[in-house]
């Protein structure tokens, strides 16, 4: 069992995922333990194997005892073991709270959509930890597909935006097969730790330089970078909102992951402008993403134009490429994975019972103060004010543009946070104070099982327990992140070079 | 002498041309089948060779330069079944789009969907 440890957190949830629509044959009420069950598993799985890279560094694993560079290789080091805990941990978490959510989906959902659910698991996290160039575009299609097919459960409006989603997607991951079918040309390898040794010397090859081109530009539209983020806010819109919990947080994070790992780990272009680039994106990102999310009154697209704006702080810090840009850059897709989970789930709280998707129906504070108070640690963690996880990535991206000598770049982030704050403050007030009026807001498109009527099942006004632990959760390893964000980057800093 | 890769970026061009410019989805999802095509047959480039024969090892074969690369057919192989995978959703969901909106012309879905008893908008497909 432990030989095979670094390839658990792929298998896990695949099994999980097979087993769902079985399990339902006998009982519909198993399917949703067996999905949290299998989702916990391969996030024990993947923390066992963070401890066990932390302790004795990177592990490396052949699939099917093929040995690399021939064989397909799986690695963990510090920073897929890192990622492929936060992607786990979230879904998982995700996969508890969407419970009373996933009851109201229409005609075969519930069983569809956690098997649907687990394989986009088995996706992300097989796009981590693998160490082959091909084998991660294997995964993304895998976590792409089951993406568009949850986006598309909602029905109505989410049919177009899924549409959309697909052929986007599809232009994303076909652009970086076509990089990764250069890059194979010119070196005759697709394993990353060899390819990164053969591409050295040939960084002035026009097929170097289209491969870098297409791999980047084709995970820029997957990781939802502005300007390449067309699908994202109408996908985060209209999913049904036990998909929305389950994707905002890590479905771009995988994305962002793939391309810090083949830019700074393998191709590391430095002859190219692609970290200049990146950097000043994700600046433009970042204030773009943030003025859109200011002027939206349903709150689902604003955290979608939010979470624009934060994968521009991620963006940004590949681009800088310091140790504290990189530091930053890694913290923060834990902490906005963790703050956009909370968020989506207290819109998620909300619909349940009837309230939204306005933002100024939201009104949790009556009824749900539970859920309100970890929707307002979320947002704190967004705008970054300590002791929470944003503050520290927030501050370690700061540390890296001084250390690059950005002063605009500095000046980009610290407007991101008062953007942030502009439009997190509106959020969260609304959430303790909003839908005073004597009717909540019908959703405008309610999208069947997402948003259902007031008081259609359930008690009104109880936040269901699941949804409410799931928030809990969520809040309490925010904070956990924030306060151990030495310990954090201690661990990543094999990667980050950052003491 | 390397016009099958100027075949391969035209059909490209062509995918994502068709993406861009038509209106209608069903034209777009055929557009990115070209596209996909198109990535397809520049991965089968790579592994001709001329003169080369098919990589089936033989008694008394001799090294690998006389044999064409299997590698990009295998790759490809799971690239066709992935591509299969999505073209099976996208016309799922364009089958769901026409039976919600009526049409799969981009400006009469953002219109709104079409109410149940109404014939097909104009110019349909």
């Amino acid at each position: 069992m432990g030989a095979h440890l670094p390839i658990l957190p792929v298998v896990l949830p695949l099994v999980g995922a097979m087993l769902v629509p079985i399990v339902t044959l006998a009982s519909r009420r198993a399917a949703w333990p067996l999905a949290v069950g299998a989702g916990l598993l391969a996030t024990v799985a993947a923390g066992a194997g963070l401890v066990s890279v932390a302790l004795h560094g990177t592990t490396r694993y052949a699939v099917g005892g093929w040995p690399p560079p021939w064989g397909i290789e799986v690695v963990l080091d510090p920073l897929s073991a890192f990622v492929a805990v936060t992607v786990a941990g979230v879904s998982t978490v995700g996969l508890l709270a969407a419970g009373p959510a996933a009851e109201r989906l229409p005609r075969h959902a519930p069983a569809a959509f956690y098997a649907l659910a687990l394989i986009g698991l088995t996706g992300f996290l097989g796009m981590v930890v693998s160490g082959d160039l091909f084998n991660v575009f294997v995964f993304l299609e895998i976590a792409s597909i089951s993406s568009y097919a949850l986006v598309a459960s909602g029905g109505g409006p989410a049919l177009p935006a899924a549409f959309r989603y697909l052929v986007l997607g599809t232009v994303g991951a076909s652009f970086y097969l076509l990089g990764v079918g250069f890059l194979y040309a010119l070196t005759g390898t697709l394993n990353m730790a060899d390819l990164a040794t053969r591409v050295a010397g040939q960084h002035a090859s026009p097929l170097f330089v289209g491969g870098v081109a297409f791999v980047t530009v084709g995970l820029a539209i997957k990781m939802g970078l502005f300007p390449l983020h067309g699908w994202l806010p109408d996908a985060y819109t209209h999913a049904p909102a036990p998909v929305a919990v389950l994707l905002a947080p890590v479905g771009t994070k995988a994305a962002a992951y793939a391309l810090a790992r083949t830019l700074l780990y393998v191709l590391r272009p430095s002859d190219l402008p692609v970290a200049t680039i990146l950097a000043w994106t994700g600046a433009a990102a970042i204030l773009v993403g943030g003025v859109l999310a200011l002027r939206q009154t349903d709150a689902r697209r604003l955290l979608a134009y939010s979470s624009v704006s934060q994968m521009g702080y991620i963006a940004l810090g590949f681009g800088l490429a310091t140790p504290a840009g990189l530091a930053g850059a890694y913290l923060h897709i834990l902490n906005h994975a963790l703050m956009k989970a909370a968020l989506f789930l207290s819109v998620g709280a909300a619909a349940l019972q009837g309230r939204g998707p306005a933002v100024h129906a939201l009104g949790l504070g009556r009824g749900m103060p539970v859920a309100a108070a970890c929707a307002v640690v979320a947002g704190l963690s967004m705008v970054g004010v300590p002791p929470f996880g944003g503050f520290f990535s927030k501050w370690y991206l700061l540390e890296g543009t001084v250390g690059a000598g950005e002063p605009v770049l500095a000046g980009v982030i610290l407007a991101g946070s008062l953007l942030a704050l502009g439009y997190m403050y509106r959020f969260t007030e609304e959430v303790w104070l909003g839908g005073s009026g004597a009717s909540p807001t019908p959703a405008e498109d309610a999208p069947k099982g997402g948003h259902a009527a007031p008081g259609a099942g359930g008690t009104p006004g109880a936040t269901p327990s699941a949804v409410a632990i799931g928030l809990v959760i969520l809040a309490a390893v925010t904070l956990a992140a924030g306060l151990g964000n030495v310990a954090l980057v201690g661990v990543l800093a094999p990667v980050t070079g950052l003491r | 002498m390397n016009y099958p890769f100027w075949i391969a970026i035209g059909l490209l061009m062509l995918g994502l041309y068709t993406m861009i410019a038509h209106k209608n989805l069903f034209k777009k999802f055929v557009g990115m089948s070209v596209f996909q095509t198109a990535i397809i047959l520049f991965f089968m480039l790579t592994s001709v060779k001329r003169g080369a024969d098919l990589p089936i090892v033989s008694a008394g074969a001799v090294g690998a330069s006389g044999f064409m690369n299997p590698l990009p057919h295998a790759l490809m192989l799971t690239a066709i079944v992935v591509a299969v995978a999505t073209a099976g959703l996208a016309l799922g969901i364009l089958i769901r789009l026409h039976a919600t909106y009526g049409s799969l012309e981009e400006d009469v879905i953002a219109a709104g969907p079409a109410p149940a008893d109404a014939p097909p908008a104009p110019g349909a497909r």
